[in-house]
Parts: structure tokens; C-alpha cells; sequence
């Protein structure tokens, strides 16, 4: 056993047992905490590039499960997102709470599975095993969404189908033509032909309906914002990122010799876009929960908007790594805090949110605090990533992305300070029902931790490095002279 | 020769199916109807990848286990997104219910 | 050991800030406390920096925070200049707030951000490179956000939204710029200035239009000011802390940067930039006099004041030559040793008499005579008076003008000075010469301690502006420090 399979198939023990668990709800998760925290710790700690084929099957037949520099930030960062989610989902979807006991019934299996699926989508490198990870995702995810509505959950689940159709015939091309659907054996293989691009376009389109990308974004903000809180939090999270995660294996990796410059600027093209129209939708919102949906389908587009920054001077394969991370704890902490919030207010409008920085400081110092990563402000995580990326276009002459991210940026400071001076505003203190601890901890751990990701830029940035795909600039380290050097090369 | 030919019945029926499929997608309204327009395209995708499988002499498994894995995959979705139509349905009939109550009194 | 010196500038406001947020309502007497004991440790600590400094001894600290960007605090003469300003006000303004506030609602929070402002404002001061220098500058728009909101009603929301558009956008263009020139010429060290040879001529013209629009929003420069007067919706603590040391100051302090340490006031000179930047900063000196003498409100005129003053230090910069650049420096110091002394005084005025405009300043003099005294003193520094400290700028910034070749700016200088006389002396004439208005009773200023600590710590800066420039060639004296930086060659 290596911690590689662990990692999936753990969760979905868990998912088995806690259809089983009854009033041991709580007992189950610390025990699915402590052991994906300690796998994920050894996960870290494995070489960038430790491989293993699941089952003794070798390639091209079998399944490999790989830990290179981009899933050993994103698995632990789905362990701390959905433990800490697991916290206050407690509370919501108690075993002893009978008012919700459908809902309780299915939370926490569909939780599970969704925890296995991204863990299997981060670390696999087989294009179909990829396919059901994606399916697996959308099952937990459409579930969870249907307990807010089922009107947009089930538009989610058809968009996502049809997604699924898009990527599949992708894969069968790939598997006429190369006889294998691994991308590590692709990476060596993979030619600049039709055939071969042609799969590449299908599956992205399939993906990026996964990713919510811009224009394909429709089913996330209904779906997103009704579902409940913790629901909410692992949708915006781990979901969206499982689509461009296989995105970028796809163009870095796998398909990297169809990956066409002018490919990668359509894509680019395509999150500038989305990062403008999703700012621009959010701050039209009046409610609170449509407006951090709508940030989300913003906040995708950068993660698009730096594919034509990869191959380029800088350090933008980091800055990509640490915007997955970084959205994916700071939007949880922001879905979590925003549905406490909610609870205390008067009803769903941001403008019933006065007076709650009284009543709730420590909520609304969460909500503050991810707000922060999210508008790419430092120190946080967010901003470590919107300034490596803004850095690698400045330094590659491509001034409009940059200007794009950095209006992006004021566009989510116009948003997400909305809701925050609401928040201060007023003279009275709402009276609000007293909240589990963990409840309020949950949010506030995560909004922190979306912060310290800003101080520990180095260790991370080396680490998402390691292993990356040989598409990666590769920069020698970086010095004084180095770096002069290059610059005046550059200017003439 | 021959085998070649059925190799492309195989893909060119998939691709037509596939096409049907989005066709029906993009045309109908109704929930089930586009779910069942959904299973038709992927049945086309399942042919074709089977298909592949299909040589002169011997018949390779591995696209074939890839299609049985699917087709899992996909009976289980399309099984989920009847019982939603159905949830969606019977909210809908409850609603609309509550209408008609409403509008009496 | 020495080397953490510079980190423990920081440490020590951080803690108090998280004590502040901490600590229950009901032990606001520890908060008050632990608040000037940190304020006083940071002042010893800074005396002893500045001793180590007198000999030539600089302190520096590094880190790499992302690959290819140190994070680096540098404590050296002129950084100390900036740093033992903000520590002595932080001191006087926290008794000054304490008094002010008395036991008012959201005081964990009011301190708490108090706090991290002047802990922005430090690492502002010693920030080693233009991107620690960003890190810093963009913290203190976060820190002072709630300040500027914090009594919650609709005109602080408003004032919070326009500090928030004008600084955020402000810093955006200003990270470009550094973004962009780091791009060119490598690292931007404040210690060791970048070749800029290599960079064609309009390129650099552009940075420079981008770096100096972006701190010319926190300095207040035409046409960037809007946000000033219409943040004295803040509480008058808020005010004065702003308005002397942390925000404006920011600004001011980074366009010397800028210039002196980035671009060299020799390229300045050569691109061309140095005079339409002196014309900008005249052109700033005298609308904000010009406004002020419409004001009614007395912080509303201070705040164009303020708009004006700062200019002051931006003129200096501008100004090729040492004489020049003394006079800007000396004025960053004893600007804000002035203008806090008169934003804590109209502060007192307001909560003890209810006077906030100046027509209701009749016969103040009589009711809060150590006050007003206080303020008499400030206000004749703005004008220029000596031996207040405000003469020695005018004086330093008019000479510089004169070795510059640049006769015009002793017309500035004087116009500008017809002006600040024009709406202070009608505020004197009012306070001693006429009558009070209504019934009020002298307010017994020095019994209770309240009124102690809301009175003398304007009583202090008054003394210590009037020091200032009294004893102008002793030793450790603003001036003398400033010319101590000047003949080591830190600014060529």
C-alpha cells in the first residue's frame, strides 16, 4: 500500500461506514481527519514525481496514481478544506438533530465520496479513470446541491452529463489513436496532428463546463448558492477545481504537443473574460450567497487566464498552484462564514447583514479575512499568487493580462467590501442565537489559514514546482545578476 | 478489408448517434427528454470506443472493459437524474397545488 | 541578534493588536494599558536604534516570501527618521484615543486596528524594497478601512467606500509600476539603486507616471485628494493618525523613495520629470489652501490643510538638490508633529464643547485655555511662523527652490503661507478676542483624569513642534537628523 491509494480509497471506507455510523457521525469523522492529515503529511513528504501503479496492473493497462508538486499542494489543501468543512457540517446535519434526517442520511456519504474524488482526480494520470472521478464528483455534487434546490441541481447534473459526453468521445479518440489514455505515457507520444487536437478540444470543452468557466458558467451560481453552507463550500472548493486540474494535465502534460500559442491565448482570452463578467455579475448581486457564487466563476478565470503564462519567463506554474490552494480554502472559509452569517440575519439580502460585525466578530473577521485572499490583497495566500502571475506577464510583455488581474482585483475589492460595510454599519447589535464553537472556528481556521499560505510563499512555490511538467519554465535560482541580466536582455 | 469497414460502421453510427444526441440537447425543454438525449450520445461514444476494440483477427479488451465501466457509470447517472425529474415533479405538482388552494380561498 | 531588531519593530504593534482584539470589554483597563506599555517598549527600542543608527550602523533583515522576491526590512537613518515619528505619535495618540473614547462601544476593534496601522505605517518605513515597501502600503489600507467605518453610519460607509476606491485603485497602478520596472532591471533595493540605463526613455516616463499616481492617492496629490476631507467622517483620533503619520505620510514618504532611492533625483532631472511634479505638488499646495479657506467644519479645513502641507514634502522631492530634499524631510517629521497637535485639539473641542464649526469657535479660548493654547501653537507652525517647527521647513524648502534655479517656488511658498494665515488666524481671532457663544462652562481641563489625557498630548506635540524648531541645531532634533541623512549621501 502506498499512501497514493490510501488517499482514494480511504475516504470511501469512510463513505461505507458512515452510511452504517448512525449517532457515530462525530466519532467517524475525527477518525476520517486524523487519517487523511496524516496521509497527506506523508504525501508531502514523498519525492515530486513518486508514481505507483494501483493493483500491480503496469501501463499501459493499469491505473497510475502519481504525486507530483501540483497534487501535493492541492490533496492536503482538500484535507484541510473539507475536515475543517466536516466540522461545521456537524452541526448542520447533526445525527441528533431529527429535523433533517433525509438530508442526514445522505450529507455525509455524498461527503465522503466528493472527498474521494477530488483525491483521485489530483493524483491520477489515466484519462478515463479521470472520467469516472469526474462522474463520481458530480453524483456527490448534484446530490448536495439538491438539498438547497432541485431545480438547479438537476440543470446541473444534465450540463454536467453532456460535459461528461464531450470529454468521453475526447478519450476515445485518444484511445484510437495512441492506443493509451495515461497522460505520462502520452506526454512522450502525443503529436501535433488533427486527430490529437481535436481530442484535446473536446475534452477541454467537456472540463471547463466542469470548471463553470465562462461562458460555460450558467448552472454554478443558482446551484452554488442554494445548497446549504458546507455543501456550498465543497462545491466552490474542491469541485470546480477537479475540471481545470485535468485541464492542465491535459495541456502541460498529456496533449502538450497540440497545445498551440494561440490555443493558450484563446484560454487566456477566455478567463480574462470570465474574471470581468463574473466581477462584474457579483456586484450586481443582492444576495449575499449569489454574490461569493458569482466570485467563484471570477476567481476560475484567473486559474485560465495564466494558461498562456506557463511556458513563459516567471513563476506563473506556482502562482497557478497557489490560486487553486488559496481560492479553495479562502472561498470554503467564505461560503461557511457567509452561511453563519445568514443564519443571524434577518433574511438573505446583503442588507440585512447590519450590525453583525458586533454581534459576530469572529465570523465576520472570517468572512474579512478570506475576503482578503480573494481580492489578492497581502498578506495572504491569494495575493502571493495574483502577484506571481501579474509578475510572469509583466515580465513576458503581456501588459493587458496583467492590467486584467489587477482590475479583476478592485472589481472583487468593490464586491466583497459591500457585504463587509454592511456588516459595520449601524448602531444597534443584533441579538444572534449562540453557535457551536466549531462552528465558528471552522470558518475562522480556514480564513487563517488562507493568510499564512502569504507568509509561506517560498517553501510552496518550490514545492508546486517540483515535478512539474516539462512545459514549465524551469528557471535557474534566482539571483542578483541572474536577473539583471535577463532584464536587460529583455529590454533590448 | 471487411473488418476495417465495420471498424468505421461502428464509429460512423456512434457519430451519428452522438450527433442525434446533442441535437435532441439543445432542442428539447423537458428534464427527462434531455436526460434520455444525453444517454443517447453517450451510447454513440460507447459504440465508438468498443468499436476500437475490434480487430482482424483478435479483439482487444481493454477498449471493451472501458465501455463496460462506462456504461456503469452511466445506467448510475441516468438512474440519479430520473429520481431528480421525479423530486422535480412532485415539487412541481405540490406547488402548483398550493396554487390553485391559494387562488379558492 | 541585532539582525530580528527590525522584526520586533513589527512584533511589538502586532502583538498589541492582537491583545486589543482579545481582550473583553470589561478589562479595557488591561487593554488601555498593555496598549501604552507596547507603545513605550517600541519607543525605547527605537531610541536605542536610533543611537546604533548615529554611528552607522544599519539593521537589515531578509527573506525570500516567493521565489525571485525578498521580503526586506532595512532600519537606516532615514527609515528611522519616518519610524521614530510614528512610534512618538503612536504613543500620544493612543493616550489621546484612550481620553477621547473613553469606554465607547467596538473599542477591542477600534484599538486593535489602531494598532495594526501603526504597524503598517512602521513596516512602510523600513521597508527595504518598492515591493516590501507595496506589502506595507496596501496593509495599511486594510488596517485603516474600519477605522475610517468604524461609528457605522451612512456617511463613514460612504467615506470608507471613496478611501477604498481612490487608495485600492492608487495601489493597483502602483504595483504595476514596480512590477513592471522589476521586470526591466531586476530587484528594486531601496540600499542599492537599479541601473535604469537600459530602459528606453518613455518606458521609464511611464513607470514613473504610474508609481507616483499610485502614492500621489495616499499623499493626497492633485487630483487624487477626494478621499481626504471626506474621511473625516472618522472618529478624530482616526484624524489625526491619518492625517500625520500613518496614510498621507505613506504616500509622501514613498514619492521620496521613489524618487531619491528608485530613480535618483539626477534621472528625475534628466527625464524631465522633476518640474512638471514641482508644479503638480504647487499646484496641490495651493488649491488645498484655497478649499480650506472655504471650509466651515474645522476638521474639513484641516483635512485641505493637510492636502496642502503634504505637498510640501512632494515639492521638496522634486526639487533636484540636497537643500531641497532636507526641507522635505524635516517637514514629513514636523508636518506631523503639527497637524496632529491641531486634529487632537479640534478633537477636544468637539467632544468637550461640541465645536465643530468655525463659527462656533467664539471665546473657546476662555473655556479650554490649554487647548486652545496647544492649537494656537500648530497653527502658527503651518503658517510659518518662528520659531514654530513649520519655519524650518519653509525656510529649507524655499532655499532648495532658490539652489534649484527654480525662484518660483519662494512665491508658492509665500502665497501659500498668505493662505494658511488666511483660514487659521480668523480660527485665533474667534477663539481668544470674541466672547463665548451659549452658556458653556470653562471646561476644567487639567483635573480628572480624562480630561488630562484628552488635553496634554496636544500639549505635548505643541511643545515638541515649538522644540522642534527652537532647538533645530541640537542634536537628535529633526533637523539635525535630517541633515546627518543629507551629508552621508543617502539621498544623491
Amino acid at each position: 500500500m502506498s499512501p497514493l491509494d490510501l488517499l482514494v480509497v480511504a475516504p470511501l471506507v469512510f463513505m461505507v461506514l458512515s452510511l452504517l455510523a448512525g449517532g457515530w457521525q462525530r466519532s467517524l469523522l475525527a477518525l476520517a481527519i486524523a487519517t487523511m492529515a496524516a496521509l497527506s503529511v506523508w504525501l508531502m513528504t514523498l519525492d515530486p514525481g513518486t508514481a505507483h501503479v494501483v493493483g500491480g496492473w503496469e501501463l499501459p493497462l493499469g491505473v497510475l496514481l502519481r504525486a507530483d508538486g501540483l497534487a501535493q499542494m492541492l490533496v492536503p489543501a482538500v484535507t484541510l478544506t473539507a475536515g475543517l468543512t466536516g466540522l461545521y457540517a456537524l452541526h448542520q446535519f447533526a445525527p441528533e438533530s431529527h429535523a433533517s434526517n433525509a438530508q442526514t442520511a445522505a450529507f455525509w456519504p455524498l461527503y465522503y465520496l466528493m472527498w474521494s474524488a477530488a483525491n483521485a482526480a489530483f493524483l491520477t494520470t489515466d484519462l478515463f479513470n479521470l472520467y469516472v472521478t469526474l462522474e463520481m464528483a458530480s453524483i456527490a455534487a448534484v446530490a448536495m446541491a439538491a438539498m438547497g434546490s432541485v431545480r438547479a441541481a438537476l440543470r446541473y447534473l444534465l450540463i454536467a452529463l453532456l460535459g461528461s459526453i464531450f470529454y468521453l468521445l475526447g478519450v476515445a479518440l485518444i484511445l484510437s489513436r495512441y492506443g493509451t489514455v495515461d497522460v505520462t505515457l502520452l506526454a512522450g507520444m502525443a503529436e501535433a496532428d488533427f486527430a490529437t487536437a481535436l481530442a484535446l478540444a473536446l475534452m477541454t470543452g467537456g472540463l471547463l463546463v466542469k470548471a463553470a468557466l465562462f461562458p460555460l458558467h450558467g448552472w454554478l451560481p443558482p446551484a452554488h448558492a442554494a445548497a446549504p453552507a458546507p455543501a456550498s463550500a465543497l462545491l466552490s472548493g474542491l469541485v470546480v477545481k477537479i475540471g481545470f486540474v485535468i485541464t492542465v494535465r491535459l495541456w502541460f502534460e498529456g496533449l502538450a504537443a497540440a497545445a498551440t500559442p494561440a490555443g493558450l491565448h484563446v484560454l487566456g482570452g477566455i478567463g480574462a473574460l470570465a474574471i470581468l463578467f463574473g466581477s462584474l455579475q457579483a456586484i450586481r448581486q443582492e444576495s449575499l450567497k449569489a454574490l461569493v457564487a458569482y466570485s467563484t466563476v471570477a476567481q476560475i478565470g484567473y486559474l485560465f487566464l495564466a494558461f498562456p503564462l506557463i511556458a513563459g519567463a516567471g513563476h506563473a506554474w506556482a502562482g497557478l498552484s497557489f490560486h487553486a490552494v488559496a481560492h479553495m480554502i479562502a472561498k470554503a472559509a467564505m461560503f461557511l462564514a457567509a452561511g453563519l452569517m445568514l443564519k443571524a440575519a434577518a433574511g438573505p439580502r446583503i442588507a440585512d447583514l447590519a450590525g453583525l460585525a458586533r454581534a459576530m466578530p469572529l465570523t465576520v473577521t472570517a468572512f474579512g479575512l478570506a475576503a482578503v485572499s480573494l481580492m489578492g490583497l497581502p498578506p495572504s495566500g491569494g495575493f502571493s499568487a495574483k502577484f506571481l502571475l501579474v509578475d510572469a506577464a509583466l515580465r513576458q510583455g503581456q501588459a493587458i493580462h496583467a492590467a486584467v488581474m489587477l482590475i479583476g482585483g478592485l472589481l472583487a475589492a468593490v464586491y466583497l467590501f459591500r457585504p463587509l460595510a454592511v456588516a459595520f454599519s449601524g448602531s444597534e447589535t443584533p441579538a444572534v442565537p449562540a453557535k457551536a464553537p466549531s462552528m465558528v472556528a471552522a470558518p475562522l481556521a480556514l480564513a487563517l489559514a488562507a493568510l499564512l499560505l502569504g507568509f509561506a510563499g517560498g517553501p510552496l512555490a518550490e514545492l508546486a514546482t517540483g515535478g512539474a511538467p516539462a512545459t514549465v519554465a524551469q528557471e535557474p535560482p534566482p539571483s542578483l545578476e541572474n536577473t539583471v541580466k535577463t532584464a536587460s536582455e529583455d529590454a533590448q | 478489408m471487411e473488418a476495417l469497414a465495420t471498424g468505421h460502421l461502428f464509429a460512423l453510427t456512434g457519430a451519428v448517434l452522438v450527433g442525434l444526441g446533442l441535437f435532441g440537447f439543445i432542442t428539447l425543454r423537458h428534464a427527462l427528454r434531455q436526460l434520455l438525449a444525453v444517454n443517447v450520445s453517450g451510447a454513440g461514444v460507447f459504440l465508438m470506443l468498443g468499436g476500437l476494440g475490434r480487430g482482424a483477427a483478435t479483439t482487444d479488451p481493454f477498449p471493451q472493459a472501458l465501455v463496460i465501466t462506462g456504461i456503469v457509470v452511466a445506467v448510475a447517472l441516468t438512474a440519479f437524474g430520473a429520481a431528480l425529474t421525479l423530486r422535480q415533479a412532485e415539487e412541481d405538482h405540490a406547488a402548483k397545488e398550493d396554487d390553485e388552494r391559494g387562488g379558492k380561498t | 541578534m541585532t539582525a530580528f531588531l527590525p522584526l520586533a519593530l513589527l512584533t511589538l504593534p502586532l502583538v498589541a493588536a492582537l491583545i486589543s482584539f482579545a481582550m473583553p470589554e470589561a478589562r479595557a483597563v488591561w487593554r488601555d494599558a498593555s496598549n501604552i506599555l507596547f507603545a513605550l517598549v517600541k519607543l525605547a527600542l527605537v531610541g536605542f536604534l536610533l543611537l546604533q543608527a548615529q554611528g552607522g550602523v544599519d539593521f537589515e533583515w531578509r527573506y525570500e516570501f516567493l521565489p525571485g522576491h525578498d521580503f526586506v526590512l532595512r532600519v537606516d537613518a532615514i527609515a528611522l527618521l519616518f519610524v521614530t515619528l510614528s512610534t512618538f505619535l503612536w504613543l500620544i495618540a493612543t493616550i489621546y484615543a484612550i481620553a477621547y473614547f473613553e469606554r465607547g462601544p467596538n473599542l477591542a476593534r477600534f484599538f486593535g486596528f489602531f494598532n495594526l496601522c501603526v504597524l503598517s505605517a512602521t513596516g512602510v518605513a523600513i521597508s527595504g524594497t518598492a515591493i516590501t515597501f507595496f506589502l506595507f502600503y496596501e496593509l495599511l489600507t486594510l488596517a485603516t478601512w474600519p477605522l475610517v467605518v468604524h461609528k457605522g453610519d451612512e456617511k463613514s460607509l460612504t467615506a470608507g467606500r471613496v478611501y477604498l476606491t481612490y487608495t485600492l485603485a492608487g495601489s493597483a497602478a502602483f504595483l504595476a509600476g514596480i512590477l513592471w520596472l522589476k521586470a526591466l532591471v531586476g530587484p528594486l533595493e531601496f540600499a542599492a539603486p537599479p541601473d535604469l540605463s537600459p530602459v528606453p526613455t518613455l518606458t521609464l516616463i511611464l513607470i514613473f507616471v504610474l508609481l507616483i499616481g499610485g502614492l500621489g492617492v495616499k499623499a493626497a496629490l492633485l487630483p487624487f485628494h477626494g478621499w481626504l476631507p471626506q474621511a473625516m467622517a472618522a472618529p478624530a483620533p482616526v484624524s489625526a493618525l491619518l492625517h500625520a503619520v500613518a496614510v498621507v505620510k505613506a504616500g509622501a514618504y514613498g514619492i521620496l523613495r521613489v524618487v531619491h532611492d528608485i530613480y535618483g533625483a539626477g534621472t528625475v532631472a534628466d527625464l524631465g520629470l522633476g518640474l512638471p511634479l514641482a508644479f503638480l505638488a504647487s499646484a496641490t499646495i495651493l488649491y488645498g489652501s484655497l478649499r480650506a479657506v472655504m471650509q466651515n467644519d474645522i476638521k474639513k479645513r484641516l483635512a485641505y490643510s493637510t492636502v496642502s502641507q503634504v505637498s510640501y514634502i512632494v515639492l521638496g522631492a522634486s526639487l533636484a538638490g540636497p537643500i531641497a530634499a532636507v526641507g522635505a524631510l524635516v517637514h514629513l517629521v514636523h508636518q506631523g508633529i503639527m497637524k496632529i497637535t491641531l486634529f487632537m485639539c479640534a478633537g477636544a473641542l468637539a467632544n468637550r464643547l461640541h465645536i465643530k464649526a468655525v463659527t462656533e469657535l467664539d471665546g473657546a479660548g476662555r473655556l479650554m485655555p490649554v487647548t486652545m493654547a496647544s492649537f494656537t501653537i500648530g497653527a502658527l507652525g503651518m503658517i510659518g511662523v518662528p520659531p514654530v517647527a513649520g519655519f524650518i521647513s519653509k525656510w529649507y524648502l524655499g532655499s532648495g527652490g532658490l539652489e534649484a534655479g527654480d525662484a518660483w517656488v519662494i512665491a508658492v511658498l509665500a502665497g501659500s503661507s498668505l493662505l494658511n494665515s488666511a483660514y487659521f488666524l480668523p480660527l485665533l481671532y474667534r477663539a481668544w478676542l470674541l466672547p463665548p457663544q451659549g452658556d458653556h462652562a470653562p471646561v476644567a481641563e487639567l483635573t480628572g483624569g480624562w480630561n488630562r489625557m484628552l488635553v496634554l498630548p496636544a500639549a505635548v506635540t505643541a511643545l515638541a513642534s515649538l522644540g522642534a524648531g527652537l532647538f533645530a541645531s541640537f542634536p537628535f532634533s529633526p533637523l539635525e537628523w535630517v541633515s546627518l541623512i543629507v551629508d552621508a549621501g543617502y539621498l544623491r
